[in-house]
């Protein structure tokens, strides 16, 4: 009897197995999916459009803590970095605009906002968290993915930024 | 163990195993109006726990009061 | 006048609400009033959380129940008394990954019952964090002991086991299930309390004698629970709870609640509650004579009653101006109106009947919430 009243929390704890969500690199790198979306400031973004930088894709939405709390990082590092050729853009995946546009005027930042309210490129990126940020080099190609935020996950980023600069065009 | 205590545990592994080959079908960007903050169970738990307390010590019934979840699903 | 003893439950640590992130700093300052059978108990309440480096949390929490009696028991077998219970509580939570792991203590005392409680918690979000499953077990040690009775003392050992699940079904569906078992041990019943017989020697027809109850009692509960998101943006509970335990108590609770946002700053709600439950095993209101059977009971709290609930809530959200620290503050009121209806137990306030005919009691109690909470 007792082997069987044990059953249950074994198979709970072993369900429980706590994951942790590292950044993930992905080497022999696929070509970073296509998107044109409309931009904040007016007129579109293609990704296609910003080949030769280093572009930083960042999933949010004004209703995502971690996102919100993620952006006064990103605003430092898009200012730093984007003379030496690299730029963010941040993509909003709400289905309306009235939320981000508020969280905004409380809380501008100087890199490119685009809208993707019918998350199709939310969905063709994969994206399984929020926010989920990606890394793609000069070539257009997906180097990181980085999944979730914790304040100090931006060194990370810091770091990959740089050594995707020293590589050679 | 009483049967009550039985389905109670049935549903729990039901709850935790098995659900690694489904794909989530809610998609964290699709989870705006759950993360609102009126969609959480308990905006007032300090209000809530002094009801439960409340009832509790005039019925004779306690326990499942409560829930956590639901929420932003972020990080 | 010994007070409630399932303080176990009541500052349980809300667990996680976030996936994989713990809530946001606050304090609430709430006064709490409840007025209602010629009982009226109020006091403040307070409760303080605070996160460091996103992985820990403390939390702190003071609570007071000044107590005026003289309800129905009190008045027709003791004498009004006022007391005092205050309870102190402490919490701890770790978050890693998807895991948080919480611990509480709280501590409740007044002149006759003593109370410690300690609960741990494990709860986990997963499968894309739809699904949050937390599980948790609260063991408390009573100390029991009577007022102007020096040689009277006995424990309560209670263990209770929970599991809560949460599920996001659909983009504006939540659905809840929760499970709990609960074990005492130990002097159950009230050394105040008495159980009524009938005896015709008697100048009222029915004499008093001291309740006894079993030394043991395992209760179950579970309980289910949806949300919806609707388009204006309101959002609908509805929760159905059913518990039964080993003294033959069957009890259904059902519950409707609807909040309704105002802009940004205004928040409504109204909520209803139906509660049933039948007859202890050992309960009667009138005992056919004196010892009648080895368990006798006549607490009210285990009679065929039911109660409704009928409650409002406003709330309102703001920033402050004076308090730079606190991001944000509300002001809410909440309102509740319960009815307590018996089917088996009379109101003996009632003079010059026979036994047993009195009428069935019930009475209205008025429930008021103040809170105040700033997030900082």
């Amino acid at each position: 009897m007792n082997g069987i009243r044990r059953l249950p929390v074994v198979a709970l704890l072993a369900a429980f197995v706590a994951f942790a969500w590292p950044a993930v690199a992905t080497d022999g790198s696929p070509p970073a999916p296509e998107f044109k979306l409309a931009n904040r400031a007016g007129g579109e973004v293609s990704l296609s459009g910003l080949k030769g930088q280093i572009v930083m894709i960042n999933f949010w939405a004004s209703w995502c803590g971690p996102c919100r709390q993620e952006f006064p990082a990103l605003d430092q590092i898009y200012r730093k970095y984007k003379p030496m050729g690299f730029t963010i853009v941040a993509i909003n995946v709400e289905s309306e605009k009235a939320d981000a546009e508020r969280f905004l005027g409380k809380t501008p930042v100087s890199f490119p906002i685009l809208f993707d309210p019918d998350n199709k490129v939310s969905s063709n990126y994969g994206v399984s968290a929020m926010p989920t940020t990606f890394l793609v080099d000069r070539q257009g190609k997906l180097r990181w993915q980085h999944r979730a935020y914790k304040p100090g996950d931006e060194a990370k980023y810091i770091e990959q930024i740089r050594a995707m600069l020293r590589e050679k065009s | 163990m009483s049967p009550l205590r039985l389905l109670g545990v049935a549903l729990v592994l039901l709850a935790a195993s098995g659900c690694s080959r489904l794909e989530p079908w809610v998609k964290p960007y699709e989870r705006e109006n759950i993360a609102d903050p009126i969609m959480a169970w308990d905006g007032n738990p300090i209000a809530s726990s002094y009801m439960q307390h409340m009832y509790e010590s005039r019925e004779g019934a306690r326990g499942a009061s409560g829930a956590s979840g639901g929420g932003c699903g972020c990080n | 006048m010994q007070l409630i003893r399932r303080i176990a439950l009541l500052f349980l640590l809300p667990l996680t609400a976030l996936a994989g992130v713990l809530p946001d700093d606050r304090a609430d300052l709430m006064y709490h009033s409840y007025d209602g059978g010629g009982v009226t108990i109020d006091g403040p309440s307070l409760l303080v959380r605070k996160k460091f480096a996103e992985k820990y949390a403390v939390s702190a929490s003071y609570y007071v129940d000044m107590v005026s009696s003289a309800s129905i028991d009190v008045i027709t077998t003791a004498s009004p008394y006022d007391e005092e219970r205050t309870q102190y509580g402490a919490g701890f939570e770790y978050l890693r990954g998807k895991v948080t792991y919480a611990a509480t203590f709280s501590n409740s005392s007044e002149n006759d019952y003593n109370a410690d409680t300690a609960s741990v918690s494990i709860s986990q979000d997963m499968f894309g964090d739809l699904t949050t499953v937390a599980l948790y077990f609260t063991r408390g040690w009573d100390d029991v002991t009577r007022r102007g009775d020096a040689t009277f003392a006995d424990t309560v050992d209670r263990r209770l086991y929970g599991v809560t699940v949460s599920q996001v079904a659909t983009k504006n569906l939540i659905l809840g299930l929760s499970f709990e078992t609960i074990t005492e041990e130990g002097f159950l019943n009230n050394p105040y309390r008495q159980v009524r017989f009938v005896d015709p020697d008697a100048a009222l027809g029915y004499a008093y004698e001291a309740e006894r109850y079993p030394r043991t009692r395992t209760g179950n509960a579970l309980a289910l629970r949806a949300r919806w998101y609707l388009p204006y943006r309101a959002a609908l509970q509805a929760d159905y709870r059913f518990y039964s335990d080993t003294w033959d108590i069957n009890a259904s609770t059902a519950e409707v609640a609807y909040t309704h946002p105002l802009d940004d700053e205004w928040t409504f709600d109204v909520h209803y509650r139906f509660y049933t439950q039948n007859t202890a095993e050992f309960y009667s209101d009138l005992f056919p004579r004196e010892d009648f059977q080895n368990f006798l009971a006549r607490d009210k709290e285990l009679a065929a009653m039911q109660s409704h609930s009928l409650g409002f809530g406003v709330a309102y959200e703001f920033k402050p101006a004076r308090f730079e620290f606190l991001g944000k503050a509300a002001i809410n009121l909440k309102y509740d109106r319960i009815r307590f209806e018996y089917d088996d137990f009379r109101d003996l306030r009632t003079a010059g009947v026979a036994p047993g005919t009195e009428p069935l009691y019930q009475f209205d109690a008025d429930v008021i919430r103040l809170l105040f909470s700033g997030w900082f």
